[in-house]
């Protein structure tokens, strides 16, 4: 499988995505911001980070970027799409994501490891989980505060859209689990189309147990099934 | 203009410095020229107060490739890795604007780092606070740990371990002092020294803003009422453009065209010149029309002097510059020549085609004055504690008493401001004795700790200087690292005063006994002097970062306990030394008397010893014993894992309280495999180690027979509070 990572300036989780892809054999390209094409790729991914360094607010600026254009005509033809946390917010500004992330509640940045709660797992990018498997995982942010508005959160449940949310070690999902106030506890969700994904927590960070545990490898090799 | 006694004192210098200047030039300087003077001689460029007493450290052995002297030092970890690490002070601006003092502080402080060719790997800190109840220290921790995270956090480094500290001595002046580890191949490491005629001098990265002018002179000054009026001397950090800088350099790194490269740092434009031009022992003549400006006519006085951060110097190799060029064009870096080295030692300065200041070279650096300044010994304090002398305490009530306060409380409301993960590396994050960071794609890691006791500094400094290297030291080995090398942040206060120079003289006296005995040479730091309000100066602060190597990385070691029914070895000896503990700190408020004793031939005959045990297996955890003593050493494997300790009381007969709160240095606990007790015992007794079999592991509660009994829960609650509370 081919994958692309995009770097903007300002990406800091790029090598740590491109060395997770080459661990489960992708083919990875890495892909700088100013390039007018890209790569084939089955899969782009947008890392985290602090693109352009997040002036004028996260995501903005790379949003309105060269390449980004490249990635949205990727994204309407069915290209695979992940954005991870600097990356999720990136989709939100480009559109391809609705909704957008505002600053944790606590109005701090966050970085621990905490728990997900896979609620679907008949998507491209969670095949590989067993329904409601709790996954221990590492988030970093100072915008992962999930919100939109309540059309759009009615289709998301219908649609069955939300793929990660927040819980505790047992799988409980409630607002002592929410670690950044996101509305309904939510981690990651896919668009209407089911290509695109967008999450706050890392799962490039968990695919070794002497630095962490594998609790990210399904995420890819469900990408390769 | 004339250059009247107000305005050198206002450049802080004095009128001898001034008289001296004249003698060098043989002329009188014009302002442009003093200033550049003022910025080249104060304390914090020249080390005028501390040279003579630096020089006595020991600075070498097989392990370092460069020492002192350099942006930073540079020690081998085997195969062709090394690993480039230093430590910094940015105190003053951080009282001043806390959030931009300590970003820009993480700034300077990576910049040293990468500009010798290493990634930098992670980051340290050390801070001290004034006392929780004066009325700034709330938001100048909120501002300093926010700004440490978020220069770190956006760069894309993980800042992996550090300490935090109250005492009512910093209320006026804290200290921020942030250390970064880089990791670079052995034969490809940038030196700062220039070399060969008309080459190119290069400016790259933000352009020269009048943010920071004088900074550095700021450092060398204490502080009055006035101080907040300083603002304008604070350097803004932009932790984007660093990332960069920092692509960029380590690009054109990869190619064979940089001949010397230095950053600008304290006193900009004018140090890195001055500095790379005197090491080669050459000329430097610069252009400054061509210096790229954020701000519309600034005099060459502003440009030499302002402190604009992310900001580096390069001398190139001949007909590199157009390739050398592109890749500063691909990050959006400004790249300009804008002068050349020349055979007159002189720093020449023109602007407009005419020249505005011109030095010699050597009237800034090796002519700079030295100062022997006077000083007194401490004598030591006869003062001793009689427990019977003060109000009877419970076991239980002194711990509470102790895992409840600032000092002590669990930090992770800091550390979870930090992003401790990114870079995938880190093998363990802060809140061990030291952290563990993986060298990349590499089965081999690096473990890191920064340590400070001011107290025992205080009260007899040869001792303190000695204790602070030796916990160190500790620190790497309870993880299983072989410890290396140091770098040393010396925070003292005004060194016109005979008792503060006497402080720095003998704590260094200190820090260079137990660095000669462990083999742990010291190969960069910094001097921040000066540290103080109105005459009031702070308690002496050396701050020890060090650096050790685990040559093949297994499951990393921590001081969780890992297991109920195995047994807990106390290794070293307890004497029960009360005095300066803070036991009788947090319970009676009494910080008299002498600080433990270090003894360190113990002291490398335990670690030593504890390193072979540890390479067989036979450990399963282990934790330095420091401040608090042995039950708060206990408590904290217990709040760590949940898993809690039935302890033994003494057989020699000794009070309970010195036992278990005394601070006897060299010693560690650890938890091994009741199989396993025999061989543990036989190793310590070929090494001739003293040890207790104190006691070992148990579900859920802490206890010590018929004296305490407290679960782990209810610790880890009591330790967690404070931080949520303030």
């Amino acid at each position: 499988m081919r994958s692309s990572v995009i770097v903007f300036p300002g990406s800091n989780c790029d090598r740590d995505i491109a060395m997770a892809l080459e661990k489960l054999q992708f083919k990875n390209q890495m892909v700088w911001h100013k390039e007018t094409k890209l790569p084939k790729s089955d899969l782009i991914v947008i890392p985290g980070g602090f693109s352009y360094g997040d002036y004028l607010r996260s995501g903005a600026i790379a949003g309105k970027s060269l390449i980004i254009n490249e990635v949205i005509k990727s994204a309407n033809s069915g290209c695979l799409i992940l954005g991870i946390c600097n990356g999720f917010q990136i989709l939100t500004e480009t559109g391809l994501l609705k909704g957008t992330l505002l600053r944790n509640k606590n109005l701090k940045f966050i970085n621990k490891d905490i728990y997900i709660n896979v609620m679907n797992n008949k998507t491209n990018f969670s095949n590989k989980y067993k329904k409601n498997q709790v996954l221990k995982i590492n988030i970093a942010h100072n915008e992962g505060n999930y919100f939109t508005d309540s059309k759009h959160l009615d289709e998301l449940k219908k649609e069955n859209l939300i793929v990660f949310k927040y819980c505790d070690e047992k799988g409980n999902i409630n607002e002592n689990s929410n670690p950044n106030g996101s509305l309904e506890n939510i981690a990651g969700i896919l668009n209407k189309k089911k290509n695109i994904l967008g999450m706050m927590p890392h799962p490039e960070r968990m695919v070794e147990e002497i630095i962490s545990n594998k609790d990210g490898v399904n995420l890819f090799s469900s990408l390769l099934n | 203009m004339k250059i009247t006694d107000k305005i050198i004192e206002k450049h802080g210098l004095k009128i001898e410095e001034f008289e001296n200047i004249k003698k060098l030039l043989k002329r009188e300087p014009n302002l442009l020229e003093l200033g550049i003077f003022s910025a080249m001689w104060n304390e914090h460029c020249s080390y005028k107060s501390s040279k003579i007493h630096l020089k006595k450290l020991p600075i070498k052995g097989k392990q370092v490739i460069q020492g002192p002297g350099e942006n930073a030092g540079v020690i081998d970890v085997g195969d062709d890795d090394a690993i480039i690490f230093k430590i910094e002070s940015h105190n003053h601006p951080s009282y001043i604007e806390p959030y931009q003092g300590a970003a820009t502080g993480v700034g300077g402080i990576l910049r040293d780092v990468f500009t010798m060719g290493a990634r930098p790997i992670a980051l340290l800190n050390s801070i001290h606070f004034g006392s929780p109840k004066h009325s700034k220290t709330k938001s100048l921790l909120n501002g300093v740990v926010s700004g440490i995270g978020g220069y770190g956090n956006c760069i894309g480094i993980p800042t992996v371990a550090g300490e935090t500290k109250f005492n009512e001595t910093y209320n006026e002046n804290i200290l921020v002092n942030a250390m970064a580890v880089g990791h670079a191949k052995k034969d490809k490491i940038f030196y700062s020294k220039a070399k060969g005629l008309n080459k190119s001098v290069v400016y790259v990265g933000s352009k020269t803003g009048r943010d920071g002018i004088h900074g550095a002179s700021m450092a060398s000054a204490e502080f009055d009422e006035n101080s907040d009026e300083k603002k304008p001397t604070v350097q803004v950090g932009d932790p984007f453009t660093e990332k960069l800088l920092m692509e960029a350099c380590l690009e054109l790194m990869k190619d064979n065209s940089i001949i010397s490269i230095q950053d600008m740092g304290a006193a900009g434009l004018t140090s890195s010149s001055v500095e790379m031009a005197s090491k080669g022992n050459l000329g430097i003549e610069i252009e400054l029309d061509k210096v790229p400006c954020r701000e519309e006519n600034m005099t060459p006085y502003e440009m030499m002097l302002s402190e604009s951060q992310e900001r580096m110097l390069i001398i190139l190799e001949d007909g590199k510059e157009q390739e050398a060029k592109k890749i500063f064009d691909k990050w959006d870096l400004d790249f300009v020549v804008i002068g050349k080295t020349t055979k007159t030692n002189n720093l020449t300065l023109k602007y407009n085609n005419k020249i505005e200041g011109e030095i010699p070279i050597d009237a800034l650096s090796s002519k700079a004055p030295i100062y022997n300044r006077k000083w007194i010994k401490k004598k030591p304090s006869k003062k001793q504690i009689n427990l019977k002398d003060l109000k009877k305490i419970k076991i239980e009530d002194a711990l509470i008493k102790i895992l409840s306060s600032p000092n002590h409380s669990n930090k992770s409301w800091i550390t979870n401001q930090y992003d401790q993960s990114v870079m995938c590396d880190t093998v363990q994050k802060s809140g061990s004795d030291a952290a563990i960071i993986r060298i990349h794609n590499k089965d081999k890691a690096i473990a890191v700790s920064v340590d400070s006791s001011a107290n025992y500094c205080k009260s007899h400094p040869i001792t303190g200087g000695k204790q602070i290297v030796s916990e160190n030291w500790r620190n790497l080995v309870t993880v299983g690292a072989k410890p290396l090398a140091i770098t040393n942040c010396l925070n003292f206060g005004n060194p016109e005063n005979e008792e503060i120079m006497g402080e720095f003289a003998e704590c260094l006296e200190g820090i260079k006994e137990a660095c000669e005995y462990l083999d742990y040479p010291v190969v960069s730091g910094n001097v921040s002097f000066y540290n103080g309000t109105n005459n009031k100066n702070i308690h002496p602060t050396p701050v020890i970062g060090g650096v050790g190597l685990i040559k093949k990385l297994n499951k990393p070691l921590d001081h969780k306990f890992k297991n109920e029914n195995n047994i807990l070895l106390l290794i070293g000896k307890t004497f029960g030394h009360l005095e300066q503990s803070c036991f009788l700190k947090e319970n009676f408020s009494i910080d008299e008397g002498m600080p433990p004793e270090i003894n360190l031939l113990n002291e490398k005959n335990n670690g030593e010893t504890l390193l072979k045990l540890i390479d067989k297996n036979l450990i399963l955890s282990s934790h330095d014993i420091s401040s608090g003593g042995l039950i708060t050493a206990l408590s904290e494997m217990s709040i760590s894992s949940g898993c809690g300790a039935k302890i033994q009381k003494p057989k020699k007969l000794m009070n309970l309280l010195k036992y278990f709160f005394g601070e006897d240095q060299a010693r560690y606990v650890v938890e091994i495999n009741a199989n396993n007790l025999s061989k543990v015992e036989n190793i310590l007794k070929d090494n001739d180690i003293y040890y207790d079999n104190i006691g070992y592991t148990q579900e859920e509660y802490l206890e010590i027979e018929g004296e305490l009994k407290i679960s782990t829960k209810d610790l880890f609650k009591i330790n967690n509070e404070w931080y949520n509370s303030y």
